[in-house]
């Protein structure tokens, strides 16, 4: 075992950090005396620029684990870690072309808005508080299991210290700085990531004259040319089919994604911030690869494998070899401030859901005053937050990694279609698109359970119920035809005289806010 | 005045609907191909993807980028073709609106 800092806290890596902390901490300080409003609270005031939002939505989009996870899969798979990395990019192009303008001109807080626009209020708010909250959870759980584990071995401060110091400091930024402060940590952690990351690619490629070829050539003579080809990680097309189905459509459902959409002034802005984010995410993908093939070229796949089995380490130790104890406290403090910001947008994701869609709307039908909704923002913020922090604890050594599976999973299968056909088909009615949810978060749900990645791997049965690792090929579809089949069924008039109104607003954003 | 009713009957909006869904579903269908058939040749032609484009360099790995680069670019085309065309579409509608 070769000599590493790994896993002791270093004074650069807890400076690094504290910096962080206080200056996220200082500018939710500024951001509080602006949270005032609910629009304030919920959508940074829509004073959002297309540019900084789309950095805000990488920051929501690039968590630890497609730093620490992709760059970890390349060092030890090699190029299958690279299929994974593009199936996290290719629903961003897809996001743009089918949702975020309409979403934008027809909502005001959440994606429930938009449903709500046209059909009747009450069970269609629940219905989609639902699926919101099931997804934002699932994810929740994986996020912060990952980040007491990664913590953990980086800083070697005890998992459930981790979680919480994870836990009471997002919950500051949300609760006191709102959207606001949420969007400028976003957009400060995006910044980090992207340089610390660019940083630790240059200094990788600089050992190999920064030509590709000879880091390829690097790692095939190390570990032969088949760490360069397409091997055992995906053996079933159809597998990795609905996989890809459940990443590129499950964008379109993640609430704390949608919600960014409101955060701009209009459509347009919209519009650029996906341009943006698609821009800087897709570098981030196209760079983290080469991260993972110097790791494994120059720290070595044993090594990698030896500190973590599933290589999430491999960044860091590279950082190590390369820059020393000072950069790979640069890393770590990186990494911990990517998890801050990711499980911080997923915690106002939930409370809005909460508050918004199910106290205001349905507890209170709409009626509520300003003060008392930013109030209830506030109260669903702290018991996000709390819940965050004791699932976490909960599942404590348990394997999580199907979790974001899952929340892809039903997000594409419970929120994506209700939201795509409520924009777009004039007879989708009340209760389809209620079916439509509720079918789609089972089905998704109960799918994985009986899936390999539930059935075998964390209940240890010989076989699965189900073949496929992920469901949405199956669950979206089934989605989809409940929708069409209940919605003919049993039609909406109401729902249907509106239609031609809200399709001027979709376009023309007569009436948006 | 015009109301809201006769601009969704108007043949201008007609157009501007049917322009903004055959943009979205062409660039989608776009994605799907490169996506799924890169997706679909990992699961079935690995041979082709492992074939040599360099001294080692496999054919898979300039595809893997150029998946994410197309998309990419994908997104460019369409901003740049709202930015210029849908939105003087809206622009105009909603001038009629307001008149």
């Amino acid at each position: 075992m070769p000599q590493t800092s790994l896993g002791q806290p270093t004074a650069v890596a807890i400076i690094f950090f504290l910096l962080f902390v206080a200056v996220s901490l200082g500018i939710t300080y500024w951001a509080a005396r602006r949270t005032r409003t609910t629009t304030e609270y919920y959508a940074a005031a829509r004073q959002i620029t297309g540019f900084q939002n789309g950095l805000a939505l990488a920051g929501d989009y690039m968590s630890a684990a497609s730093f620490l996870g992709i760059a970890g899969l390349v060092a030890l798979n090699g190029f299958d870690g690279m299929i994974y990395a593009t199936g996290w990019l290719v629903g961003w192009p897809v996001l743009l072309f089918l949702i975020a303008e309409p979403l934008r001109n027809l909502g005001k807080y959440t994606f429930a808005d938009v449903l709500a626009y046209r059909l009747q209020n009450r069970p269609i708010r629940l219905a989609s508080a639902v699926g919101g909250i099931l997804t934002v959870v699932f994810y929740t759980i994986a996020q912060m299991v990952g980040a007491g584990n990664l913590i953990k071995l980086m800083f070697g401060i005890p998992y459930e210290a981790a979680v919480i110091i994870v836990g009471v400091v997002m919950l500051m930024y949300v609760l006191f700085g709102g959207m606001i402060a949420t969007t400028w940590v976003q957009i400060v952690k995006a910044a980090l990531l992207l340089g610390g990351v660019t940083l630790l690619m240059l200094l990788g490629m600089a050992q190999f004259g920064f030509n590709p070829g000879n880091l390829y050539a690097a790692v095939a003579a190390k570990y032969g040319q088949a760490a360069l080809e397409p091997g055992g990680m995906y053996v079933n097309a159809l597998d990795t089919v609905s996989l890809g189905m459940a990443l590129m459509f499950g964008l379109l459902g993640l609430p704390h994604i949608l919600m960014r959409f409101y955060t701009v002034p209009d459509a347009r802005e919209a519009r650029k911030s996906i341009a943006w984010a698609t821009g800087f995410i897709g570098y981030f993908y196209c760079i983290i690869p080469l991260v993972g093939f110097s790791a494994a070229a120059l720290v070595g796949r044993d090594i990698i494998a030896g500190i973590d089995k599933g290589g999430n380490m491999a960044a860091p130790l590279l950082a190590e070899l390369l820059g020393g104890t000072p950069f790979l406290g640069f890393i770590a403090a990186v990494a911990f401030a990517t998890i801050l910001a990711v499980v911080a947008g997923l915690t106002l994701a939930g409370a809005s859901a909460l508050s918004h869609d199910i106290y205001v709307n349905v507890v209170r039908g709409g009626h509520a005053t300003e003060q008392e909704q930013v109030r209830v923002a506030r109260i669903a913020t702290i018991l996000v937050g709390v819940l965050a922090i004791l699932l976490g604890i909960l599942f404590k050594g348990q394997n999580v990694a199907f979790m974001v599976g899952l929340a892809f999973a039903v997000a594409c299968s419970a929120n994506f279609p209700a939201l795509l056909l409520s924009i777009t088909w004039k007879r989708f009615s009340t209760a389809g698109a209620t079916a439509s949810i509720l079918v789609g978060a089972i089905l998704a749900t109960g799918l994985i359970i009986l899936s390999p990645t539930v059935w075998v791997d964390v209940f240890k049965y010989p076989a699965a119920l189900f073949p496929l690792k992920n469901p949405a090929i199956v669950s979206m579809t089934a989605s989809f035809i409940v929708a069409f089949a209940v919605s003919v069924l049993c039609p909406d008039r109401k729902a249907e005289e509106k239609f031609d109104v809200q399709k001027v607003r979709t376009y023309l954003a007569v009436g948006a806010e | 005045m015009t109301s809201v009713r006769d601009v969704e009957q108007s043949p201008e909006f007609k157009k501007l609907v049917t322009a903004r869904w055959m943009m979205a579903i062409v660039l989608t269908l776009l994605v799907f191909i490169s996506y799924y058939g890169f997706v679909i040749m990992v699961g079935v032609a690995k041979p082709t993807l492992a074939q040599r484009v360099g001294e080692v360099t496999t054919l898979g790995i300039p595809l893997a980028v150029l998946v994410i680069v197309f998309s990419f670019i994908l997104t460019l085309i369409y901003v740049l073709w709202a930015n210029a065309s849908y939105d003087r579409m809206v622009d105009s509608l909603n001038k009629k609106l307001e008149s």
